[in-house]
C-alpha cells in the first residue's frame, strides 16, 4: 500500500505535539495518578473498605487529619461506618475506572463490528443496523442502564447481584453507547471502501472479512480512539450516577457514585468530607480524561494542524 | 404575546385568591408512604396515621396514648365477655352517609376477614351484634382484658360506601391487589382525603361537620404530605421552609435544625422497639449455602449473632443517641415493660465465635439480611453496620435493601431468613408485643420460632382478668421469648419531631401525629 491511497498515521508527530501541550500532559499526569493510585490501591490503602469485618463503628466520623478532631490513622476523615475515606476513595475509583474502561471496550468493539460490517455490506445489513442504532439512540443511556440493573435485580438473588453489579453495570453503560461507534465507523468505512487500496485488494480476490478487518479496520481506528476516550469520561459519570441513584454499586462495595451517594445524607449535618471527597475526585478524573480527549481529537484532525 | 398578561392576570388573581381565603396548610413529610389506603389490609405505622386523620375508631388515642371517646360515647361491660357500646348519634361520613350501628359490625366483620391485617388484633372478638341503631354488643370468646385498647386499631368504614366501591373485603395486600379502598378513603374523621397519588403527594382537607370540632376547634384547613425518602433533601425541604413539619429529620441534622431558630424540636423514648429476627423455623435457609440445616436453628448460633450485635455502637454512632439500646422486645411506655429485662446480651465478639464454632460453624456461614431502608430512621447505615458487625464472626450477611412496600410483604408471608423490623405498641399493652412477635400465626412473625409453652402463656394472659397472675404470665413469657434468642434487640427509638415555629402539633409517643391537636398560631 502507498501513501497516497491510505491516510496518515505518524506516531512521532503526536508525541511531538503531546511534548508541546501543557495542558495535555497535566491531563495525562492527573490520570495516571488517579490510575496508579487505583491500581496499588491494596498496597496505598491503609484498610480495605470492601470488607465489612475490616470497618469498626468506633471509628467513625473522623474529620480530616490537619483539622480538630482528626486522626493521623484516617487522612481524608472516615465516614460513619468508620471507613476510612482515602481507602474508600483510592478502591471505589478502581471500580469506576474499570467500569469506565470496560463499558468503552465493550461498546467499542460491539460499534467498531457492527459500523464496519453496515459500512462495508451496504444494502439490507446497512439499513437494518443503522435503524436499529436509530432505535437505541432515542432511548437515553441512562434509562437503558436503569432497565439492565433493573432486570438484573429482578432476576437473580441479591448476595449474587451484589457480585455481578459490576458486570451489570459494564453491560448496561456500554449496551448504551455501541451506536455512536457504529455511526461513526461505517460512515468512515464507507469512504474507505470507495478508496484504491481497498478495490485493489478486492481485485486481488482478498476475501471480504480480511479485507474490512485487516485493511479497513486500522484506517478507522483513529476516530474510534478519539470517541472511547471521550466515552471513557462519559462512562465513568454515567456509573457515578447509576450508584449515586442507588442501582449501581451497593453499599459495601462502594464505587466514587455510592460514595457520594452515602456522604450526601450528611452533607447538611457539617460532616463534609464524606461527599467533598469522593465528588472531588470524580470531578478531577472526568475532567481529566475528558481533556485528554480533547486534545486527541485537534491532534488527530488533520484540518487542524 | 397574548399569553403573558393573560398569565401576570392569572398569578395576580390566585395571589389575591389565597389571602381572601388564608388558608392554614400544614405541609409535612417523612421518608416513606403509607403502604394503602385501605385502613385494614395493612397495620403499618404510616398506613395508620393516614387512617386516623380520616377515620375515626370506637374509641381514639390522645397523643399521650391515653383512650378517649371517638365513634363510642360511653361504654360498660354487661357479663364478663359482653361489652356494651353506645354510639355517637348524628355522626355522618364524609361522603354523606350516616353513621350507624350497621357500620360498626361491618368494620368489625372485615377487620377479621383473612385478607385483614389486623385480625391478629381482635382474635379474641367472637361477635359483633347490633342492638339498635345506636347500640353494638362486642361479645368475646373469654374475658378480654385489653379489648378497649385493642379496639382503638380497629377503623369503623361505611358498610353502603363499602359495597357501593366493592370493597366490603379488605385488600390482599401480599397479593398485590388493587382496589378502589387502596386510594379513596371514607371515614367520619376530622379529615377528607382529597388526592392520593402514592409515594408522591396526598392530600387531606378539614372536615368542618366533624363531630369533634366542637370540643377540638382546630384550624388546620388542608394537609399535603409528600414522601421525600433522601435524607439530605427532606432536611433541604425543611430548612428552605418547604415543609411545616418534618416526622423524621434525620439524627445527624436535628442540631443544625434546633441552631436555625426556625424550628421546635420535641423528642420521646417511643414504645418502639427495632430488631433483627432470625428464621430458627425453617429446615433449611433458603439464602444460604448451608444446606441440610438451619444454622438458626441452634440456640448457640442465635446467641452469637446476639452477642455479635454492638448495640451501643449502633445507638451512639449510628443514631447519634436517639436511640435507647434493647434487651427486650417489650419496649419502655407499654404496660409489662420490666426494665431489668432490657438489656442487651453483653458485646462479645470473641465469645460469640466460639459459641459458633460449638455449633459447628468455625468459619460462619452465609445468609442474606432483608432491611427496608425508607422505615426507620438510619436503617440502611444501621443494616450496614450489622454486616460489618457479623462480618468479624464469620456470619458473610449479603444485605438486600428494599422500600417498605417491597419488604415488609417479605416478612409477613415469611419469604426471609433474616429481617430487620420494628413493631409499635397498638394497645400500650404488652401483650401485643408478645403476641405479635411469638405466635406462628401472627403476620409479623418470621422468625418460626416453636415453643408451646410461650404460646400457651401469650393466649393464657390474653384473657386472664387476675392482674398479678397476668403480671407474673407476661414477665416470664418475656423472659421465655428473651432466652430463645430468635431476635436481636437493638434499640427503641427516641423519636424527634422538627415543627416550625408558628405551628405546634403536640408528640404522638407511638410516632403517629394526629393532626387535629395540631394549632396554627393565630
Amino acid at each position: 500500500m502507498s501513501d497516497a491511497l491510505t491516510p496518515v498515521a505518524k506516531p512521532g508527530y503526536l508525541w511531538t505535539r503531546f511534548r508541546r501541550s501543557p495542558l495535555a500532559m497535566t491531563a495525562a499526569a492527573v490520570t495516571l495518578l488517579i490510575v496508579g493510585g487505583a491500581l496499588l490501591a491494596p498496597l496505598l490503602a491503609s484498610q480495605n473498605p470492601f470488607d465489612p469485618a475490616a470497618l469498626d463503628l468506633s471509628n467513625g466520623l473522623f474529620k480530616p487529619a490537619w483539622l480538630e478532631g482528626g486522626d493521623a490513622r484516617f487522612l481524608l476523615g472516615s465516614d460513619d461506618q468508620g471507613r476510612d475515606m482515602l481507602s474508600a476513595l483510592l478502591y471505589g475509583s478502581r471500580i469506576s475506572l474499570l467500569v469506565g474502561v470496560a463499558s468503552v471496550l465493550f461498546a467499542a468493539v460491539m460499534g467498531v463490528a457492527v459500523g464496519l460490517i453496515a459500512g462495508y455490506a451496504g444494502g439490507w445489513i446497512d439499513t437494518l443496523a443503522m435503524r436499529l442504532a436509530d432505535v437505541q439512540l432515542t432511548i437515553p443511556a441512562i434509562l437503558i442502564a436503569l432497565m439492565v440493573d433493573g432486570l438484573a435485580r429482578a432476576t437473580l438473588q441479591p448476595a449474587v447481584h451484589e457480585a455481578a453489579a459490576i458486570y451489570v453495570l459494564i453491560f448496561s453503560i456500554g449496551i448504551a453507547d455501541w451506536p455512536q461507534y457504529a455511526r461513526i465507523v461505517r460512515a468512515a468505512t464507507a469512504v474507505q471502501k470507495t478508496l484504491g487500496y481497498v478495490s485493489a485488494a478486492r481485485v486481488m480476490g482478498v476475501p471480504a472479512p480480511v479485507i474490512v478487518f485487516k485493511h479497513i479496520l486500522p484506517n478507522v481506528l483513529t476516530s474510534v480512539m478519539v470517541l472511547a476516550t471521550l466515552g471513557l469520561a462519559l462512562a465513568i459519570i454515567s456509573e457515578a450516577t447509576l450508584s449515586f441513584l442507588g442501582v449501581g454499586m451497593p453499599p459495601t462495595a462502594p464505587s466514587l457514585g455510592t460514595l457520594i451517594r452515602i456522604g450526601n445524607n450528611f452533607l447538611f449535618s457539617g460532616e463534609w468530607w464524606i461527599t467533598l471527597f469522593p465528588s472531588l475526585t470524580l470531578v478531577i478524573l472526568a475532567l481529566a480524561v475528558n481533556m485528554l480527549g480533547d486534545w486527541l481529537r485537534d491532534a488527530l484532525n488533520p484540518k487542524l494542524k | 404575546m397574548i399569553i403573558r398578561p393573560f398569565l401576570i392576570l392569572l398569578a395576580t388573581s390566585a395571589l389575591f385568591a389565597s389571602v381572601a381565603h388564608a388558608e392554614n396548610v400544614l405541609r409535612w413529610s417523612s421518608q416513606g408512604d403509607a403502604m394503602t389506603m385501605d385502613s385494614h389490609a395493612q397495620n403499618e405505622g404510616q398506613t395508620r396515621t393516614f387512617a386516623q386523620q380520616v377515620e375515626d375508631a370506637l374509641i381514639n388515642r390522645k397523643p399521650d396514648l391515653t383512650k378517649e371517646p371517638g365513634l363510642a360515647v360511653s361504654w360498660k361491660l354487661i357479663n364478663p365477655t359482653t361489652w356494651e357500646f353506645k354510639l355517637r348519634a348524628g355522626v355522618k361520613f364524609h361522603d354523606g352517609r350516616a353513621f350507624s350501628a350497621d357500620d360498626v359490625v361491618f368494620s368489625f366483620k372485615r377487620a377479621q376477614m383473612p385478607t385483614s391485617d389486623l385480625k391478629d388484633l381482635i382474635t379474641t372478638v367472637a361477635d359483633v351484634v347490633k342492638v339498635d341503631p345506636l347500640t353494638v354488643h362486642i361479645t368475646t370468646k373469654g374475658p378480654d382484658p385489653i379489648l378497649l385498647d385493642e379496639i382503638t386499631n380497629i377503623f369503623i368504614m361505611s358498610k353502603g360506601w363499602s359495597e357501593e366501591h366493592k370493597v366490603a373485603v379488605p385488600q390482599n395486600y401480599n397479593g398485590g391487589e388493587e382496589t378502589y379502598a387502596v386510594r379513596h378513603k371514607n371515614g367520619t374523621g376530622p379529615f377528607k382525603l382529597e388526592l392520593r397519588e402514592p409515594d408522591v403527594r396526598t392530600v387531606m382537607v378539614k372536615n368542618a361537620d366533624w363531630w369533634g370540632l366542637k370540643d377540638n376547634p382546630h384550624n388546620v384547613d388542608r394537609i399535603i404530605y409528600t414522601p421525600i425518602r433522601n435524607p439530605a433533601t427532606r432536611i433541604a425541604a425543611l430548612l428552605s421552609g418547604e415543609l411545616d413539619f418534618l416526622l423524621d429529620p434525620p439524627v445527624q441534622d436535628i442540631a443544625r435544625i434546633e441552631a436555625s431558630g426556625m424550628f421546635a424540636i420535641q423528642k420521646a423514648v417511643s414504645p418502639w422497639t427495632i430488631f433483627l429476627g432470625m428464621n430458627s423455623g425453617r429446615k433449611e435457609l433458603t439464602s444460604s449455602s448451608v444446606k441440610g440445616k438451619n444454622p438458626f436453628a441452634d440456640i448457640r448460633v442465635r446467641k452469637a449473632v446476639n452477642m455479635a450485635v454492638d448495640v451501643n455502637g449502633i445507638t451512639t454512632r449510628i443514631m447519634r443517641g436517639f436511640g435507647q439500646p434493647a434487651g427486650s422486645l417489650v419496649p419502655p411506655g407499654v404496660y409489662g415493660y420490666d426494665k431489668s429485662l432490657d438489656t442487651h446480651l453483653a458485646f462479645d465478639a470473641e465469645g460469640a465465635k466460639k459459641l459458633l464454632a460449638e455449633a459447628g460453624y468455625p468459619t460462619g456461614f452465609d445468609v442474606r439480611l432483608d432491611c427496608p431502608n425508607d422505615r426507620y430512621l438510619n436503617d440502611e447505615p444501621t443494616c450496614q453496620a450489622i454486616v460489618g458487625m457479623l462480618a468479624r464472626i464469620g456470619v458473610k450477611a449479603a444485605l438486600d435493601l428494599k422500600p417498605r412496600t417491597l419488604h415488609f410483604p417479605k416478612v409477613q408471608t415469611k419469604q426471609t431468613d433474616f429481617y430487620m423490623y420494628g413493631w409499635g405498641t397498638d394497645t400500650t399493652d404488652a401483650h401485643n408485643h408478645l403476641s405479635f412477635l411469638s405466635l406462628p400465626t401472627s403476620t409479623t412473625n418470621a422468625t418460626e420460632y416453636s415453643d408451646p409453652k410461650l404460646f400457651e402463656l401469650v393466649n393464657a394472659m390474653a384473657t386472664e382478668i387476675d392482674v398479678a397472675k397476668r403480671d407474673a404470665m407476661i414477665k416470664e413469657a418475656s423472659v421465655r421469648l428473651r432466652d430463645a434468642y430468635s431476635y436481636v434487640p437493638l434499640y427503641h427509638p427516641i423519636i424527634a419531631w422538627a415543627t416550625r415555629k408558628g405551628l405546634n402539633i403536640p408528640i404522638t409517643l407511638d410516632n403517629l401525629p394526629h393532626f387535629q391537636f395540631a394549632r396554627f398560631a393565630p
